[in-house]
């Protein structure tokens, strides 16, 4: 199955594995999100969205569409 | 002779950048638009010793020179174009110690433009807490620059900042690292095609998107159109170059930061827990948004009633001081009421920004947008609009001033053009005495008043055609943006007393010189069409005279007579009379009709008028609701105001878009007249489809 930070559970962890940013808008990789980078869920929002990330120190919440499309390695 | 040099201020947002610009400047700063956009534009000077002077300007925050929005593109703009004058000697780049990864990309970027650049590293007086150390000097020499550890909470670290400043042309302007390494073969040709170009610029200028602003090419002349790699390609490259960025800083900061992250756990999981909970999060924000309804609709009632009375009583001072004529008048009937019109809106305007800028300075607000966004996105709103639409609830005018900090532009047009709705306290007056007069004062279930919950039926029907035209809009606006929700979730702080209370004047300062001038303009305008009129106008005293010569008239009653008739017969009069025929199918007569026209300025006005018009000398509502209750239907018989004109007449102020000054706001906000007059037609069309309807219905 395909796992990316959208199915992460909460308290979870990840990698980002590498992805393109025909997807990903660059924002988000100058905010940190980049692949290689770790991944925590910190809180998803009530009624499931937007998810609240630790990418590598940095905390930021970004919407599950944008999430379910970055692909990550639980760990 | 003195020095003088430019300073721009530059950082990621929550970084402090703000308050080190407040520390820099003090007071002494001045905050505008740059032309043509609404993006705020601050700058402030400061002297450093007796022979320096400089010039600070506060950039938007933004997180890279990759600019996705028109706040952050004012930043890229002002650093390509060399001619432009607040281009800097020296950039300061603001960081913030425990987010200094993120916040060195960039620096890294300005580095490459070769422009001279500090790394102010700022909240540095928690770094014993959050058991942070860094090697300074090491890092001073991988980055190529100076460092000045700063906190700009404690006041700590200025004097080298400063003294850092001054000494500018001593930094090194070395790139930190190479970009054109990312694609050699690409850089190359493109340092053949332009070679006296600086290549990094030349790359900026080349990625752009240029959907927005005004990018200076002319001097880069060529520049737009070189494009040997396809826009993808392009994309994949900047990509690229991000990701070389991050791993220089991550090489650099592995050797000159340290974390004891064993001693980091901290204040933000807990509070987390509970602001963003299921259950807790929404009772916290909702107890927060009553505070905040309670200051704005109970606590500035003190000083608004104050101001009220001061400015009556100003005006009778000037009228009774002053030589009686024309000038007079307009001065104590036109100038200082509408001068009153505007200060009396300060308190509340005051108290919304004292606690928007304190949720902000604490980091409360993400947390807010977080818990709000999914329920906002099914409407095309934002979890960043909800602050808008509850301050709405006290007036439009600061609630769209709040919309600022949505970067999204569909989402922020769609939040301006739908909180009029809203239910703001000028339409207050308006409901509570058309209620009181068409609403039968009965208890339902023999606890709820008919008459309360009638009111509170308003607001529920503000606040739903504010979302459900929200819906609309979002389906039939086709706008396309770039940006996307992304929110930081800063850390949590306690709010700097001295950057509240510097916004709080701001934003007060912005309203009362903005929007006043014209509130000013139309209440001038109004009074003028009031107190002049064609032919009979001019004789009020006598025809008054002849019809009551049988009726033995007080003095008192005698003015009051006068004053109706000249009412009914000025310019005003007339083109109440001249609309008549358009609102008599919503149960109104021409004076309603007037009071709709006058109330265009400002909506309570409704009620100032009607008491001018039916000769109520007093402004108590007792009277001018009995005045109210005996008016008769010319057409029907019957009193004017029963329960179908009544009901008409709620749901037309409900929709209607009578506010002047609201207008005059989302002109500057959106920079066009378009989407004014497109709310004002709108409105105005479904507030009368609406009335009539219930008219009809129910008479």
């Amino acid at each position: 199955m395909r796992l990316t930070i959208a199915s992460l559970k909460k308290g979870q962890r990840g990698i980002i594995k590498d992805f393109s940013v025909d997807i990903v808008p660059l924002k988000l990789l100058e905010m940190g999100c980049l692949p290689g980078n770790e991944v925590t869920l910190v809180q998803i929002a009530p009624f499931n969205d937007p998810l609240y990330l630790n990418i590598n120190g940095s905390h930021l919440a970004i919407r599950k569409e944008t999430a379910s499309k970055i692909e990550i390695e639980l760990i | 002779m003195a020095k003088h040099i430019n300073v721009s201020l530059i950082g990621n947002p929550n970084t402090g950048k703000t308050s080190v610009f407040n520390r820099l400047t003090g007071l002494n700063q001045k905050v505008g638009n740059y032309p043509g956009i609404t993006v705020e534009k601050k700058q402030g000077t400061s002297k450093f010793g007796r022979a320096c002077k400089v010039h600070i300007l506060d950039l938007p925050g933004t997180y890279s020179l990759n600019a996705s929005s028109v706040d952050e593109n004012v930043v890229i703009e002002l650093l390509l174009n060399k001619k432009d004058k607040d281009f800097p000697d020296v950039a300061v780049v603001v960081a913030d110690v425990e987010n200094l990864k993120r916040n060195l990309l960039l620096f890294t970027q300005i580095k490459d433009l070769g422009i001279p650049a500090i790394l102010a590293i700022n909240m540095t007086d928690r770094m014993k807490r959050k058991a942070i150390t860094l090697d300074v000097a090491l890092l001073e020499e991988k980055l190529n620059t100076k460092i000045a550890l700063i906190s700009s909470r404690k006041n700590l670290g200025f004097d080298y900042l400063k003294e850092l400043i001054q000494n500018y042309n001593q930094l090194s302007v070395k790139p930190s690292l190479n970009a054109s390494s990312i694609a050699p073969a690409y850089f190359d040709r493109l340092r053949k095609a332009f070679p006296n170009q600086d290549l990094y610029k030349l790359w900026l200028v080349i990625t752009q998107d240029v959907n927005f602003g005004t990018l200076n090419r002319n001097e880069l002349k060529g520049v737009a159109t070189f494009q040997t790699e396809s826009i993808s390609n392009l994309k994949r490259l900047q990509q690229k170059e991000t990701v070389a960025r991050y791993q220089f800083i991550n090489e650099t900061l592995k050797e000159t930061l340290h974390i004891d992250t064993a001693n980091a756990k901290d204040l933000r999981s807990r509070l987390d827990r509970v602001l963003t909970h299921k259950v807790w999060g929404y009772v916290i924000f909702f107890s927060i948004l009553l505070l905040i309804f309670q200051a704005i609709f109970d606590w500035s009632s003190y000083p608004m009633d104050f101001i009220d009375s001061t400015f009556a009583s100003f005006s009778e001072w000037a009228k009774t001081t002053l030589p009686a004529g024309d000038f007079t008048n307009l001065i104590a009937e036109g100038i200082i009421p509408g001068l009153g019109g505007i200060v009396i809106f300060i308190p509340q305007i005051a108290f919304l920004f004292l606690f928007i800028s304190i949720l902000e300075e604490t980091g409360y607000m993400s947390r807010v947008v977080f818990l709000m966004d999914k329920l906002m996105r099914r409407f095309g709103l934002s979890g960043k609009s909800v602050v808008p639409l509850v301050a709405g609830t006290a007036c439009a005018i600061p609630a769209i001033m709040a919309t600022r900090n949505i970067e999204n532009w569909k989402e922020r047009l769609i939040t301006i053009l739908v909180t009029p709705f809203t239910t703001c306290s000028a339409r207050l007056p308006v409901y509570l005495i058309i209620i009181s007069l068409v609403i039968p004062d009965d208890r339902v279930l023999g606890i709820f008043s008919l008459q309360g919950l009638t009111l509170m039926f308003m607001y529920i029907l503000g606040f739903g055609a504010a979302i459900f035209s929200a819906y609309i809009l979002d389906k039939i606006l086709k706008i396309r943006t770039k940006s996307f929700f992304v929110v930081e979730m800063p850390n949590y702080k306690l709010p700097l007393p001295k950057n509240v209370i510097i916004t709080v004047i701001e934003k007060t300062k912005a309203f009362v010189f903005g929007a006043g001038k014209i509130i000013l303009a139309i209440s001038v305008i109004l009074w003028v069409l009031a107190s002049y009129g064609p032919g009979d106008f001019n004789n009020a005293e006598e025809i008054i005279q002849e019809q009551y010569a049988s009726e033995n008239l007080s003095e008192e009653d005698f003015a009051m007579h006068v004053d109706s008739y000249k009412l009914e017969n000025s310019y005003i009069g007339h083109v109440g009379h001249a609309i008549e025929p358009a609102v008599r199918p919503l149960g109104y007569d021409w004076k309603i009709g007037i009071a709709i026209v006058s109330s265009f300025a400002a909506r309570e006005v409704f009620v100032g008028t009607l008491a001018t018009i039916y000769s109520v000398g007093s402004e108590q509502e007792e009277t001018i609701k009995n005045r109210m209750a005996a008016e008769i239907n010319p057409v029907l018989g019957g009193p004017l105001f029963n329960f179908a004109s009544g009901v008409s007449l709620l749901l037309f102020y409900a929709f209607a878009m009578q506010c002047m000054s609201t207008l005059a706001i989302v002109k500057r906000e959106t920079n066009s007249w378009k989407w004014p007059m497109w709310q004002l037609v709108v409105m105005t069309v479904i507030a009368y489809v609406v009335a009539l309807a219930a008219y009809q219905t129910l008479k």
